[in-house]
């Protein structure tokens, strides 16, 4: 099993084949499932994913009411076509924006790697969908099993967990994923799938976990949409030819420790940043009575 | 590696909000409830760190419920668990512990049913994947994904010898495997993981093996 994403890349270049085939090979070996199998669990993933996006746009609620129905509003402002940003881009902020309100609703997502920082891999995913019809099916699932590949090295060597390292590790994770799997889709190679992604992560590291009254909605919900923002800069600038000084894995490295140092009142606790504003104990008092 | 499958990143398909605090709580629950072998009683629910903090928001109680109640990650009726609790007569409660263990996302389930009692401890690690770190006080550290064998026996020479040449005659592979014990020659827990299942006949010869207390089969999910 490639445990480092050096190996990983190094893999793909040896055997002249894509990042998404290491995945889907390695996986083979470790179930002794078919490819066809494992292919078709992906599917599933997919289909989930573009449910969510598609449930947000036509609008839902959270119970608490603090999230919900910016994915309409933002779907009606790309209609208008005042944008500032490119389609693609405004199309990204979208989608996940959209699949984090489903999922602040408790409505059914797919966790990539998580359920918090679910909307950045599908936001960019249908955003380069909804640009470009004819990308197939399989194309698609590729795109899941190279953003997994990348993750599958983070969770191993850091973490992907808010509670252990901060939102770097989630939504940091999750835009570095999808920022290695844009880069796949549009043609570009494996080294440049690695300076995607560290790009993507480096930009989003020191990133606190502070959910206003402990919920995935505020700031999560925009958060989301920014990371899929960044997983389309960092793309655009690793797919330009520009590499990150600093390799992959030690990019990783770092993201580890500066979450090990990162207090944990800044840890998914509730208790700190955003979450510790007037406005935030407010809303947390308003909706649990207690401060 | 904690992380062994490309679907533990992608994956799993689940009610919202949380993969840590929602999805990973129901696994618990549910590894919980599959360990016991059936629906609780009554359940006392302590929630550590985290889990404490935020629980609320992430409705870690209502998914700790659901996947007692048998529910897995994308079930629906996740969200309906407290009251799908009363109406299976299933009395809860939930205890905020203010010390830390050392994973900050931390659930101590202790499960009653008549004369049967199970204390377990689940930590959700991130993305929906959990780890089982204690059995009725002894330490382990399971996944929950693979196919395993808890076995009780008395802490002597040979015990071990016999149960796992009992499972070479069955043709079962060993993938990982650790002993845990509280006192030197009392109860002792043999950890067991293996790459297949084991039929309904060679787990009641494990049963009959000298030495041997309790056996509680985990099937990987």
């Amino acid at each position: 099993m490639f445990n480092s994403i050096n190996q990983l890349v190094e893999r793909a270049v040896k055997e002249d084949i894509s990042i998404s085939e290491v995945m889907i090979q390695q996986e083979m070996e470790n179930t002794g499932q078919s490819y066809l199998d494992v292919y078709n669990l992906m599917k599933i993933n997919l289909e989930t994913m573009e449910n969510a996006v598609k449930e947000g746009i036509e609008g839902v609620n959270s119970t608490t009411g603090l999230t919900g129905m910016d994915a309409v509003k933002m779907a009606k402002y790309i209609e208008s076509g005042r944008g500032l940003s490119g389609e693609l881009n405004l199309l990204a902020i979208q989608n996940a924006i959209s699949t984090n309100e489903v999922n602040a609703a408790m409505g059914k997502i797919c966790a990539t790697p998580t359920a918090g920082s679910a909307g950045v891999v599908p936001g960019v995913l249908f955003a380069m969908v909804q640009k470009d019809p004819s990308i197939t099916e399989e194309q698609k699932v590729r795109f899941l099993f190279t953003s997994g590949a990348f993750g599958f090295v983070v969770a191993n060597n850091a973490s992907i967990s808010g509670a252990a390292g901060g939102c770097q590790a989630e939504v940091g994770s999750a835009s570095a994923m999808a920022a290695a799997a844009l880069v796949e889709l549009a043609g570009g190679t494996p080294e440049m799938s690695a300076h995607g992604f560290s790009i993507a992560m480096k930009n989003m590291l020191g990133l606190v976990c502070d959910p206003v009254a402990g919920l995935v909605e505020v700031p999560c919900v925009k958060r989301n949409a920014a990371g899929a923002s960044n997983a389309l800069t960092a793309a655009d600038m690793a797919l330009a030819g520009i590499e990150s000084r600093i390799p992959a894995d030690e990019v990783i490295e770092a993201m580890y420790k500066v979450g090990l140092t990162m207090p944990s009142a800044l840890r998914e606790t509730g208790r700190g940043g955003l979450a510790a504003t007037p406005t935030g104990e407010r809303l947390k008092e308003e909706l649990f009575g207690v401060k | 590696m904690k992380f062994k499958s490309v679907f533990d990143i992608i994956g799993p398909v689940m009610v919202g909000p949380s993969s840590s605090h929602t999805a990973g709580a129901a696994r618990i629950g549910l590894l919980a409830r599959n360990l016991f072998g059936g629906q609780a009683e009554k359940v006392d629910i302590y929630l550590y760190g985290s889990f404490r903090d935020t629980y609320q928001g992430h409705a870690t109680d209502v998914a700790l419920l659901g996947g007692l109640l048998g529910y897995d990650t994308d079930d629906d009726r996740i969200i309906r668990a407290k009251e799908e609790a009363k109406l299976n007569n299933m009395e809860y409660s939930i205890i905020e512990m203010n010390e830390e263990r050392s994973h900050p996302n931390t659930a101590v389930l202790h499960l009653f049913k008549g004369e049967e009692e199970l204390v377990i401890e689940g930590v959700s690690i991130g993305g929906g994947k959990i780890e089982l770190v204690s059995i009725n006080g002894y330490n382990i550290n399971l996944s929950g994904n693979y196919h395993a064998l808890l076995v009780f026996h008395k802490d002597e020479f040979g015990t071990i010898a016999r149960v796992t040449t009992k499972l070479g005659d069955e043709e079962l592979n060993i993938s990982q495997m650790s002993v845990s014990r509280k006192e030197k020659g009392q109860v002792a827990l043999m950890t067991v993981e293996l790459d297949d299942t084991i039929s309904k006949e060679a787990l009641e010869e494990i049963r009959a093996v000298k030495g041997v207390d309790r056996v509680i089969e985990m099937t990987g999910g």
